[in-house]
């Protein structure tokens, strides 16, 4: 008991560069390969109980797709709203490709692990410094946003997912460019919050919410991401219309089952829009 | 048979390894009902509830601080949580050794909770500032929902591979004797 709160103590009071830092990433460096290893070996494993689990969750989705399905028939009708609706994703597809992410030199990895702990929302990949990864680099997938890379070791990283408590991402919403930050709404949950909105922003479910970039003119306070990376949509909003505000908004990307993500491994332009 | 204190300790060393190794290549990303299982404090658990306290402590000890250095986590953290998890499984065997068929499942429940619930006390009081909501308390429960689910296949795999390194239990060995029949001392001449 003694030494595990001596190695509390060393372990809050020493830096980040600091011995047992130093022996984390070292157990990162041996333990990545066998990790890697078992992965691939246990892949069928979870496949498996990973289709139990869709088969569970997809009848819990037939009333929700049914009922945006119905939604989206009104919005057909109508007309105007579906082309507004295709000219949004034109816009995201195009702002995706003008975000210019082969300039952002992205480096593709497996993902090897990840945490069984709620209070930690991060993953384990298989790429580290050898191969240009360095701490604070965004990582994303084809959907989106899904993270930052928090330690990284020679030969593998530790990305912190944006669902982790650690993790604040300076984000707009696409279309009116309403700022805010993207935070965790509740530990352990998909549920994120547009926070440091004011009342004079109007925020309505299904608006989309991407990466804002650096805002600042300032070379100090350069933003981590890119701007356009998509991280998510508003699902509600309650007290709208008033300062204290709370806009919620679920994941593009399916955080709890990842296999392959793209780490960002250059700036450019500073991030700036 | 005696206690074979080397054995034990390979067997201990293998089998936490590869717990924690599966847990996070593997188990960790296979989600249920928006949880997952986690087999390291129900291993811990069955340790102590099969070797006894100190053996319990040590090899939780020794599993909660490789996730820590795995997992990038505060060192120290889980291993003191599974510093007492394994020794109160120990002493529970040590105090009542309860035999019924249901041990295994209350164990891991009561295990699984113990760890959840010390984990989020300790990440609070480490400085940990994380908004909590029904959510957390939804995923914890759904845990040790799961955790108890798959207790008795686990307890039966970590029985059988510490069971060869330690003494059999005089009661077991009685019982088989009387149900293999002819060996019981009443019916010798």
């Amino acid at each position: 008991m003694a030494s595990a709160l001596v190695l509390l103590t060393v372990y809050f009071g020493e830096s980040s560069s600091g011995g047992l830092h130093g022996v984390q990433r070292g157990v990162m460096t041996v333990l990545s390969p066998i990790q890697e290893g078992a992965s691939r070996a246990l892949k069928p494993v979870r496949d498996l109980a990973g289709w139990v689990g869709d088969t569970f969750r997809a009848k819990g989705d037939v009333q929700d797709l049914r009922r945006e399905n119905a939604a989206l028939r009104r919005q057909a009708i109508s007309g105007t709203d579906a082309v507004r609706q295709n000219q949004e994703l034109r816009k995201l597809l195009a702002l995706d490709q003008a975000v210019g992410l082969a300039a952002a030199a992205p480096v593709a990895a497996r993902v090897i692990g990840q945490s069984p702990t709620v209070w930690y929302s991060r993953i384990f990949i298989d790429k580290g410094t050898g191969a240009g990864i360095r701490v604070g680099q965004p990582v994303v997938t084809g959907d989106g946003l899904i993270g930052q890379v928090t330690t990284a070791a020679a030969n593998s990283a530790v990305v912190t997912l944006v669902t982790d408590p650690e993790i604040a991402v300076p984000a707009r919403t696409s279309t009116t460019g309403v700022p805010g930050v993207i935070q965790v709404a509740a530990a352990g949950s998909d549920d994120l919050l547009l926070d440091y909105t004011t009342r004079r922003d109007r925020l309505e479910r299904g608006m989309n919410i991407v990466t804002a970039g650096t805002m600042s003119t300032s070379d100090r306070l350069l933003s981590a991401y890119p701007p356009g990376i998509p991280i998510g949509r508003v699902t509600r909003v309650e007290d709208p219309g008033t300062d204290s505000q709370k806009v919620h908004v679920r994941p593009f990307a399916d955080l709890r089952r990842l296999e392959i993500v793209q780490v960002l491994t250059q700036r450019v332009n500073g991030n700036r829009p | 048979m005696i206690l074979d204190v080397r054995q034990l300790a390979w067997r201990m060393i293998l089998l936490g390894g590869a717990c924690v190794i599966v847990q996070i290549a593997a188990i960790s990303q296979v989600t249920i009902f928006g949880a997952h299982v986690d087999l390291t404090p129900i291993v811990v658990a069955f340790a102590g509830l099969l070797c006894g306290s100190l053996a319990g402590a040590v090899f939780g000890f020794g599993v909660g601080l490789f996730l820590d250095l795995a997992l990038v986590q505060p060192v120290g953290m889980t291993a003191l949580l599974f510093l007492a998890l394994g020794y109160a499984a120990g002493r529970l065997r040590e105090l009542r050794d309860p035999q019924s068929a249901v041990v295994p499942v209350a164990v891991a429940a009561a295990a699984t909770a113990g760890a959840e619930i010390g984990f989020s006390v300790m990440s609070f009081l480490l400085g940990r500032d994380a908004p909590v909501g029904f959510d957390l308390l939804g995923e914890i429960v759904v845990t040790i929902l799961l955790n108890a689910a798959v207790a008795i296949p686990v307890h039966g795999v970590v029985r059988r591979w510490l069971s060869r390194a330690l003494p059999e239990d005089p009661r077991r060995r009685r019982r088989r004797a009387y149900t293999t029949g002819g060996l019981s001392p009443l019916s010798r001449p």
